[in-house]
């Protein structure tokens, strides 16, 4: 076995690999329950390929065939019905651990220096994530696949000039047709899946150059074994983190299992009832709404009115509440990073943007009546308020002093 | 574009609001009931399979709810003679579109979309309407293509009306309830366990898997309350050092 080993070591580093990012990469002691969320997205992006290749074997991406062949997959194909039970309410649990996995970012300053690039090869996965669940709820071709990609197409026509080109490139016709469910299907299984596996590298190799953040956002690297020069407060990830993420892998795999066994419709928040339709493209439903994860920036851009007959200011606006996120790093001004050294001005704008984030969502899973509509654009005003007014209110925040070392809790 | 994004993004939706205006009855819905799922069956391709289709759904699928081939192919195989055809239907679209102003949709998941309780409460909400093309109305789908198919079964519906006052004062009528008008051969009790048998079969035939789903769903389930038990002292067990 030595002998092996040493006969690969000496043609690929995998023992060097190894001890770098698992059994001698030191992750801070202090991991709360915040930090299973970076695993368990790794987790679901596994699910997600996985059962990914089993439904492309039965899957038809043709206009006439689409619908019929989920059918197909739910009714005639040995166990089908789970292997895309699991894709689809995969999709929605991709979303639930990512938005906390940036949420952990944001409480314990995980994006501030020196980890800058990991938080925007995580926005960059992100925006990635959007694209690819966007292309990947057209294959169906229910009624909402097909309406749902209408409207998100026709908000790239909105823009001034292009737009009206742009959207004919992206659908590949004039309308959402055979065309675009052939360019969306080659998206959503080979190119963006293959960016993301990138992106996702990137991200990981980017976090083990800089080591991890913890609770108490302090570098666990000021403080290393003069012999060992290992951190005090860190503890190599295998097997400490190992056997702590199969934990978390169990507990979420719970959850997960109850939709997927016993509502996979989830009240028909993660499968629309509308898609049990086929797309009619002469029949518009009366209620189109995105899927629950799109529905905070879907709520921005209906609050946003119309500026000169045109749509393009609503669309801007759900662009920047996004890519806004690769701002962060620079908007905050705090000397800490930790939620737990921030003084109120931080907590009062954390708690009134995760209010505005949820609240929007809630709105663009609703009709747009007048009265929603006001609310949407308070909630959107607080949203950007919480980027915008940043620098001032971290800056002039009473922080506590950080300790030296890490705190168990 | 600019113009269908704007109808889309911000019509008042009062559309949608008048799709759920009439309180639905709740559906006798019950997978593991296989008697009321074969007679529900019967029910479905004596009177539905004519003009609809349940294209997604095999006859040799039925076996599921205890019926054997050969009971299938005796006593439900009229559209096609083979059971592992799924329940097409003869019709052509553009002669059922001239027929009824639309092309009846297909059955195979239409409790899915619409909900049991939905058709549950719409195929006993048919009332005579002479305005129609067909003479038929329907409280929960206002001017339907679809005739009655099941009137020699539940007789005719006559509505009665009452006087409603709206926002700005003026009154108008509107359907208080339905009302025996012709009976028909079977009694309302009847006829209302006949459409709940044949309700169940839908919802049924929209997930054939269901009964397969929870099941397996307890196993998976129990295996992960064991494994969380292993997990967590495993756990345990490599953190107590850890100060």
């Amino acid at each position: 076995m030595e002998k092996l080993m040493n006969w690969v070591d000496a043609r690929f580093p995998l023992t060097a690999t190894y001890k770098a990012h698992l059994s001698e990469y030191f992750a801070p002691k202090n991991f709360n329950f915040w930090y299973y969320f970076g695993s368990l997205a790794l987790l679901v992006l596994v699910i997600q390929i996985v059962s990914g290749i089993f439904l492309t074997m039965n899957y038809k991406p043709d206009a006439n065939l689409a619908f019929a062949s989920v059918e197909y997959i739910m009714r005639d194909v040995e166990w089908g019905w789970l292997i895309r039970y699991i894709h689809s309410t995969g999709a929605s649990a991709f979303f639930v651990v990512v938005y906390l996995h940036m949420f952990r970012g944001i409480i314990y300053g995980s994006y501030r220096q020196p980890r800058e690039l990991i938080w925007i090869f995580g926005v960059l996965i992100f925006l990635v994530l959007m694209g690819e669940a966007f292309f990947g709820y057209l294959l169906p071709w229910g009624q909402m696949s097909y309406w749902g990609a209408q409207v998100i197409v026709n908000l790239f026509a909105t823009v001034p000039f292009i737009g009206e080109d742009l959207s004919i490139l992206i659908r590949g016709d004039y309308v959402i047709s055979d065309a675009t469910l052939n360019r969306f299907f080659a998206f959503h299984v080979i190119a963006f899946p293959l960016v993301l596996l990138g992106l996702v590298a990137v991200h990981l190799v980017a976090l083990h150059e800089v080591g991890s953040n913890n609770p108490d956002g302090v570098e666990i690297k000021k403080h290393k074994d003069p012999v060992t020069h290992r951190p005090l407060d860190g503890i190599p990830f295998h097997p400490y983190y190992t056997v702590k993420d199969i934990l978390g892998v169990v507990v979420f795999l719970i959850a997960f299992s109850a939709v997927v066994f016993f509502a996979p419709e989830m009240g028909g928040y993660f499968l629309e009832a509308n898609n049990f339709i086929p797309a009619d493209p002469l029949k518009t439903p009366e209620h189109i709404a995105p899927v629950w994860y799109f529905t905070p920036y879907y709520a921005i851009l209906r609050a946003i009115p119309p500026i000169l007959g045109s749509q393009f200011p609503g669309v801007a606006a759900m662009g920047v509440s996004v890519l806004i996120f690769f701002a962060l790093p620079w908007l905050d001004r705090s000397p800490v990073k930790s939620i737990r050294y921030r003084g109120p001005k931080f907590k009062i704008a954390l708690t009134l943007f995760v209010i505005a984030f949820i609240g929007l969502g809630w709105l663009g899973i609703l009709p747009a009546t007048e009265l929603y509509t006001w609310i949407a654009r308070v909630l959107t005003v607080v949203y950007f308020g919480f980027f915008f007014l940043m620098p001032w209110y971290t800056k002039n925040d009473t922080s506590k002093p950080e300790p030296e070392r890490v705190t168990l809790k | 574009m600019n113009k269908l994004l704007h109808i889309l993004l911000f019509l008042p939706l009062t559309a949608f609001a008048s799709g759920a205006a009439v309180p639905l009855d709740r559906a006798p819905v019950n997978y593991k009931n296989q008697e009321s799922l074969q007679r529900g069956a019967a029910v479905f391709v004596n009177y539905c399979l004519s003009c609809h289709s349940a294209n997604y759904m095999r006859y040799s699928r039925l076996t599921d709810i205890g019926l054997t081939e050969p009971q299938i192919k005796d006593k439900l195989l009229y559209a096609t003679d083979k059971v592992g055809n799924t329940m097409s239907v003869a019709m052509r679209t553009h002669e059922a579109k001239e027929w009824f102003g639309a092309a009846p949709p297909d059955l195979t998941v239409i409790t899915r979309s619409r909900g049991a309780d939905w058709v549950y409460t719409y195929l006993r909400s048919f009332y005579r309407d002479d305005s129609r093309p067909t003479g038929w109305n329907n409280t929960v789908f206002d001017k339907v293509g679809m005739p009655h198919v099941m009137q020699d079964l539940q007789g005719h519906l006559a509505p009665v009306y009452r006087s409603e006052t709206d926002h700005e004062g003026g009154t108008h009528q509107v359907i208080d309830r339905l009302e025996l008008a012709k009976p028909g051969r079977m009694t309302q009790a009847e006829y209302d366990a006949l459409v709940g048998d044949l309700v169940n079969y839908m919802a049924w035939m929209g997930e054939p898997a269901k009964g397969k789903r929870l099941n397996t769903g307890l196993g998976v389930m129990l295996f992960l309350f064991v494994f969380f038990l292993v997990a967590f002292y495993l756990k345990k067990e490599y953190w107590k050092d850890v100060h």
